[in-house]
Parts: structure tokens; sequence; C-alpha cells
């Protein structure tokens, strides 16, 4: 991987011509996590479009820039809320699904860490259809990290997991995720603030940049200063029109 | 093992009705002979019935693999081109106003009396419905595994043959499945408007000769075959299916 680059992302879209956000100002610290909080349907997803170059169904008027000058959409690795596995396909090849589009030949030995990694070494010969909803956003993980990008965008890719599995994933997408540039888009005030190095509050009239804890993340569950933070998160979600 | 038995229970049972019927009205054979009369037709007949039979599976499986491969290629063109969309679906809408069956007799002008006019048919009967499952299949595809893909940066080759193509197999196969119920109406309609040879012209001429228990054993035969062929392809085809998740 190559150092992982800030990013900064300002300016408005309408869409239809009716203004969906304006004055968004979104600074992604290099090689760190911010976390992204706004009420639903403010355009969250598609401030993370925009980051990736997807299509969007908004006019977008601003600028996406990078510390390192490099356009952000070649270098990022894009996980949703939805696992996107492929039915047809094992996990181990899910997991190489980036190299096999590419049509490039697919490191095995590197898939078959990875799967290691995310403790999902057992399950590589299964379709997908075999596995719990919690073991195949860790195989979607897999796949993303076999992608090896320096920027990575997160968009809810845990609000589907129970409590106890979801804080599993949360300390191990911290761990593997280390030393990238992390966009992580939550509704979960609790998600943002075991997380984030900064974090985000997305209105329709602009964005600010929230108080964080000052422990090191992923923070733990039961940190009080983090449940502080959560508290007033909460609090300011909220209070967002 | 239940459904197997429920099946001859139910073949049985019909034997027995169509026997009833024809014990208790007392119609002549000539109109509706009775499965004993007819079996007799078909253990005299059964190398003459066999031979044509083979005349019309010939015509069957040539029409699918080519209705099929016409079809898929069809479908693969204007999931790609937006121009071919933009002409030929009008077209091949339009093209199924015209009831098929009536293009019967050019297609033996065309084509004369033998094989290639039945499998022309059966291609014409197969070819719409294999195009549009197709088509529809690749059109449908999710829109989450073409952001991932584009964000992977695969080119759109690449997301067609990898990720549109392999999630339209199962819409292909239920496309398939309903070629394989059409491709013996087609075959047979080819070879009653024109033919020396199949299962069509056989249950002409034994109707025309009032074999009447010949044409049963001849249309029974069909029957049997058909349904065979159906199976036979049910079973390939559902190897395209995906497990869904629960
Ligand atoms: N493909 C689309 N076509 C038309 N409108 C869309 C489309 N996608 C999103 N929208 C609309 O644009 C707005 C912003 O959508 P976006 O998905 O970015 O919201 P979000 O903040 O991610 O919401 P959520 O928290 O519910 O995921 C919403 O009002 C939504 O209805
Ligand atoms: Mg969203």
């Amino acid at each position: 991987m190559t150092d992982a680059p800030g990013v900064g992302v300002s300016g408005h879209a309408t869409d239809g011509g009716i203004p969906l956000f304006s004055n968004l100002a979104v600074t992604l610290g290099a090689g760190q996590w911010t976390c992204l909080l706004g009420p639903s349907g403010v355009g969250k997803s598609t401030v993370l479009r925009l980051i990736a170059g997807l299509e969007t169904h908004v006019a977008f008027t601003g600028e996406i820039t990078t510390t390192d000058g490099l356009p952000t959409a070649p270098r990022v690795a894009w996980m949703a809320q939805q696992h996107l596995l492929f039915p047809w396909a094992t996990i181990l090849e899910n997991v190489a699904t980036g190299p096999r589009l590419r049509g490039a030949p697919p490191d095995r030995d590197r898939c078959r860490a990875l799967l290691g990694e995310v403790g999902l070494a057992a399950h590589a010969d299964k379709h997908p259809h075999e596995l719990s909803g919690g073991e195949r956003q860790r195989a979607a993980l897999a796949r993303t990290l076999m992608e090896d990008r320096p920027i990575i965008l997160l968009d809810e890719p845990f609000s589907a997991l129970d409590a106890r599995t979801r804080s599993e994933m949360q300390d191990l997408a911290a761990k593997l995720l280390a030393g990238r540039t992390v966009f992580l888009v939550t509704h979960d005030p609790l998600e943002a603030a075991r997380l984030g190095d900064r974090i985000i509050l997305m209105s329709r009239s602009g964005t600010s940049t929230l108080p964080v804890p000052t422990s090191i993340p992923p923070r733990r569950v039961d940190d009080p200063e983090m449940l502080d933070t959560q508290g007033r998160l909460y609090r300011s979600l909220m209070a967002v029109t | 093992m239940t459904a197997t038995r429920n099946i001859l229970l139910a073949i049985l049972l019909a034997l027995a009705a169509w026997q009833a019927v024809v014990l208790l009205t007392g119609v002549p054979p000539f109109i509706l002979p009775g499965p004993l009369r007819v079996a007799k037709a078909f253990a005299a007949n059964a190398p003459l019935i066999a031979e044509h039979a083979m005349v019309t599976l010939t015509e069957v499986c040539l029409g699918l693999i080519l209705g099929a491969t016409l079809g898929m290629a069809t479908a693969l063109h204007l999931a790609t081109s937006p121009a071919a969309r933009a002409l030929l679906r009008p077209i091949l809408v339009f093209s199924q106003a015209i009831p098929v069956f009536a293009l019967a007799p050019l297609l033996t002008l065309w084509l004369g009396y033998g094989l290639w006019s039945k499998v022309a048919m059966a291609v014409l009967i197969i070819y719409f419905p294999v195009t549009s499952a197709f088509f529809d299949g690749l059109m449908r595809t999710p829109q989450g595994w073409l952001d991932m893909a584009q964000t992977m940066g695969a080119s759109q080759r690449s997301i067609l043959m990898r990720v549109r193509v392999p999630a339209a197999l199962p819409s292909l196969g239920s496309g398939l499945r309903l070629a394989a119920v059409y491709a013996p109406i087609g075959a047979v309609i080819g070879e009653w408007v024109g033919s020396s040879r199949g299962l069509g012209y056989l249950m002409l001429l034994a109707n025309g000769r009032s074999k009447t228990d010949l044409m049963f054993a001849s249309l029974i035969t069909l029957g049997c075959m058909s349904v065979l062929f159906f199976l036979a392809v049910n079973l390939l085809t559902r190897r395209l299916d995906f497990k869904a998740e629960a």
C-alpha cells in the first residue's frame, strides 16, 4: 500500500434543482478514522459515492482534494451495508473478486491469509449462503482488504449486525485497517464514539466537527469518556434538523 | 419416492378412466380406441414409431441448441449496446404480435420438406423467450455489484462477463426451461404443415387411414418424449441457479 493521503470534500449538492446539502466541509485525516453522522437522507452515502467516483443522482458543485494531489477514485476500496458477495462463488473466490475483475491472477496465499485474519479460514470453500450474517460481513472485509487501497470508504457496514458481532467487527476493522485513511458513514453514535479519530455531523445546512474522547480507538465499549461522547453525539444528532 | 408413486398412481387412474369411458359409452375404436388397443398398436409399430420419434427428437434438440444460442447472443448484444436496444427491441416485440405458426407454410416453402424447416420453426418459437429472459436478467444486475466492480477498476467487458452474466444465469435457466416446453410444439407444427417424417407426420398419416390407435400411440410417444426432454433440460439448467441466502 502506498502512503495514505488526507482527503478533503467541500461544496454543495442539488437534487433535481432542489438543494440537498450545502456548506459541506469534510476533512479526512491521513491514516485516520473519520466518522460521519447525520440524519437519514441527508446525503451521507452520496458524499461517499462522490469520493469513490461513483455515479450519483445529485449535481455536486465543489471539490474533492487530496494532500498528495492525486485523484481519490482509483485509490478507494468501498464497503457497503450489503456484503455484496457473489452467491455463485466461494468465499475464497469472493475475496479475490478485485483481481478477478481486473483479469489479474489472484494471489491465493494472500486471500487465504486475509481469510485467516478475519477468522474465516475454515470457510474458504463454502458459499455465502452457508455463512451467518456476521461471517458474510467479515468475508466482505477480507475482500476490501484484498484491494489494499489507501482510502477505505465504509457505508454503514456493520449496521445489520447484532450488538456483540458489531463490536467484534469494529475491533477487527480498526486493527486491520490501521494506517489507512478510513471514512465511516454510520447512524450509530456508539460506533462513531468507539472508532472516530474525528467525528463529523452532517446536516442539510452544513457540517460540524464534534469532540472525540482522548483515548485511542478502538475504545472499550464501557469506556466512560467514550460513553459520555456517545451521549453527546446522540443529543447533537437529535438536534439536527 | 412418494412423488414417483403418486405419478404412477395418477397415470394408472387416467388409464382406468379412459378404459371406463370406452366401455361405458361404447364408442367405436376408430373414434376413441381403448388403452389396451393403443398399447397393442404401439407394440406392433414400435420400430416405426421409434424411427419417427428420433426424427422429431433431432429437430427438437437442434432447434433448442440453435434457438438458445441465437437468443443468448441477441440478449448479450441488446444488453451491451444502447443502439441495439433502441432499434432491435421494438422489432422483437412487434414480431411477437405475428402468430409464429402462420409462418410454418413459408418456412416449408423456403427450407423444403426436410429437417430444417422444422428446426427453424422450433428456433422461431424458442428465440423470444430465451432472449427476453436472459436480457431481463442481464439488465437487472443489483446496482451494488456494479458499483463495487467499478471501484475495483473492472472494465465494462469484465463486468459483463464476470458479474452481469453470472448474475443472469438463473433467468437464462428459466428461459431455457420455457424453450424446452415450446420446442416440441414448434417441431410438430412444422411436421404437420409439410413433411414425410417425424411423429407429427405419423399422426397425420395414421389419422388419414383411420388408424386411430396408431395415432394415439404416436401422440402418447410425443407426450412422453416432450416430458422427458423437459426434465432433462430442467436438470441441466438447475445448475445455473445459485443458492440465495436465507
Ligand atoms: N438513486 C437515487 N435516485 C434518486 N434519489 C436518491 C437516490 N439515492 C438517494 N436518493 C435521495 O437522495 C437523498 C440522499 O441520499 P443518501 O443515500 O446519500 O442519504 P443518506 O444520508 O446516506 O441516508 P441513510 O442514512 O438513510 O443511508 C435522499 O433523500 C434519497 O432519497
Ligand atoms: Mg446511506
